[in-house]
């Protein structure tokens, strides 16, 4: 039954299968705010598969090791994640002392591991994409990990399931005034982590030509956009289980998990369509000078139980 | 029909390749992605890299400068790959036949590396967008 769990439902091939659909949901999300009518609900699963049809192409410049394990990495990091995430919220039990930090590890995994692979690409301008990741990187990781520990503090665990139950006790975390201050700087942190506008820095297709994926085609590609598809369905899910309860798998309890996972990525969608880029530096000013900061009031807030 | 082929119709990236054109196609063009044409419907998508692309948008006739770099762009682009030569001056070198920078037409360029290379032609000064879908629609069913 557990193998079934992390292989099957709620692990790997549905994560797959829901991140593809969350692809075409916002693609969809993005046409209509641009008035288009947008692709049809496959085009996630066309594009995956046309890509692992077609030639892959290694540069002559490029380390080959590192250019070509670094997509499979961050794959199966992302695969994990949200197979663990799943798991988690089927059972809370089942979830172990500081699991937390785990997940908080993994989840940097995937964006380590594009750099990695940028810079051994051997193009100048994926290393710039590179270096621009690595900065920016830096900066979410730090509000990101305090509302991660300040929720922690607030539950008295380190792990996921007692998260979950915290919450199934005393209420959503959201809920509280320390929870709204920390689902908002959570949320753009996790914007950053996807990669999004206004934070698409490392990819801007219109400076550095899509950056950090450039020389990658064919079927590394293919596992680059299935990683990415990943983690817009394991971030969401993410602050789902520790400002919303969890996925609560029992009567009315999935329809209010489907509500709180299409609004999300819904909110997350609004963002990226209204938003010019920032600058790198405008970037960093905003997560270190203005997040931080909040995130440590929230830090405070939920201390003091409020 | 294969799995494999279908998935390719249904999801073309398209690398714009502009090999000095006066600009008039290359508008023509980004009038596809408005809401009026809206291409992303077919599963058509711009994108910044020959690496990720399917299909090379070319515009404008090959001179002495864009030659090289056009051969290295379509070099790089993994197959299966199609070529769009677009307008007159793309098919046939239209007004600038003869001249002193004029290295020919698309097809006669691309087939210098690849003799086996698809072209499609799609012909107007600039084409209109119909044109150019109608073209996309028709290459489609011949491959």
């Amino acid at each position: 039954m557990i193998i079934f769990n992390y292989l099957v439902f709620p692990g790997f091939l549905f994560a797959i299968i829901i991140g593809l659909l969350t692809v075409w949901y916002d693609r969809k999300i993005t046409a209509r705010v641009q008035w288009r009518v947008g692709p049809p609900w496959y085009q996630g699963f066309v594009d995956i598969l046309k890509l692992f049809t077609k030639e892959t192409l290694i540069p002559s410049t490029a380390k080959k090791t590192g250019f070509v394990l670094a997509p499979f990495v961050g794959f199966s990091t992302a695969l994990l994640v949200a197979a663990m995430l799943g798991v988690a919220g089927l059972y809370p039990k089942m979830s172990f002392t500081g699991d937390i930090i785990v997940l908080w590890y993994l989840l940097m995994v995937p964006s380590i591991a594009i750099i990695f692979g940028s810079s051994a690409s051997g193009n100048p301008i994926s290393q710039v994409g590179s270096s621009r990741e690595m900065k920016l990187f830096m900066s979410y990781e730090l509000p990101f990990v305090i509302i991660l520990f300040s929720i922690a503090a607030k539950a008295h665990t380190l792990s996921i399931g007692g998260i979950i139950e915290y919450q199934r006790v005393n209420g959503a975390n959201l809920w509280s005034l320390s929870g709204i201050i920390g689902f908002i700087v959570a949320l753009i942190s996790t914007q950053a982590k996807l990669g999004l506008v206004p934070f698409d820095i490392p990819e801007a297709e219109g400076e550095i030509a899509s950056g950090i994926i450039l020389e990658y085609s064919g079927s590394l590609l293919a596992i680059l956009k299935l990683m990415k598809a990943l983690l817009l369905y394991t971030l969401p899910l993410f602050l789902i289980t520790i400002f919303l309860g969890g996925m609560n798998l029992q009567g009315l309890g999935i329809l209010w998990f489907i509500i709180e996972y299409l609004v999300i990525v819904f909110i997350i969608s609004i963002i990226r369509n209204t938003n010019p880029r920032l600058r790198i530096d405008q970037a960093m000013n905003l997560f270190w000078a203005i997040l931080t900061p909040l995130a440590t009031l929230s830090g405070i807030l939920s201390y003091v139980g409020l | 029909m294969s799995l494999k082929m279908k998935a390719f119709k249904k999801s073309i990236w398209v690398y714009h390749v502009a090999c000095s054109p006066c600009n008039n196609c290359d508008i023509e063009i980004l009038d596809l992605l408005t809401p009026r044409f809206d291409v992303e419907r077919f599963g058509i998508l711009l994108v910044g890299s020959p690496r990720h692309a399917d299909a090379l948008l070319v515009t404008g006739m090959v001179n002495r400068l864009s030659k090289p770099r056009l051969i290295e762009v379509y070099l790089q682009t993994p197959r299966p790959r199609v070529v769009f030569a677009f307008g007159s001056c793309g098919i046939s070198t239209g007004i600038f036949a003869g001249g002193y920078n004029t290295e020919g037409p698309v097809d006669k360029v691309i087939h210098e590396v690849d003799p086996e290379g698809v072209i499609v032609y799609v012909p107007g000064c600039p084409p209109r967008p119909e044109a150019m879908i109608d073209a996309i629609v028709k290459a489609l069913k011949a491959i």
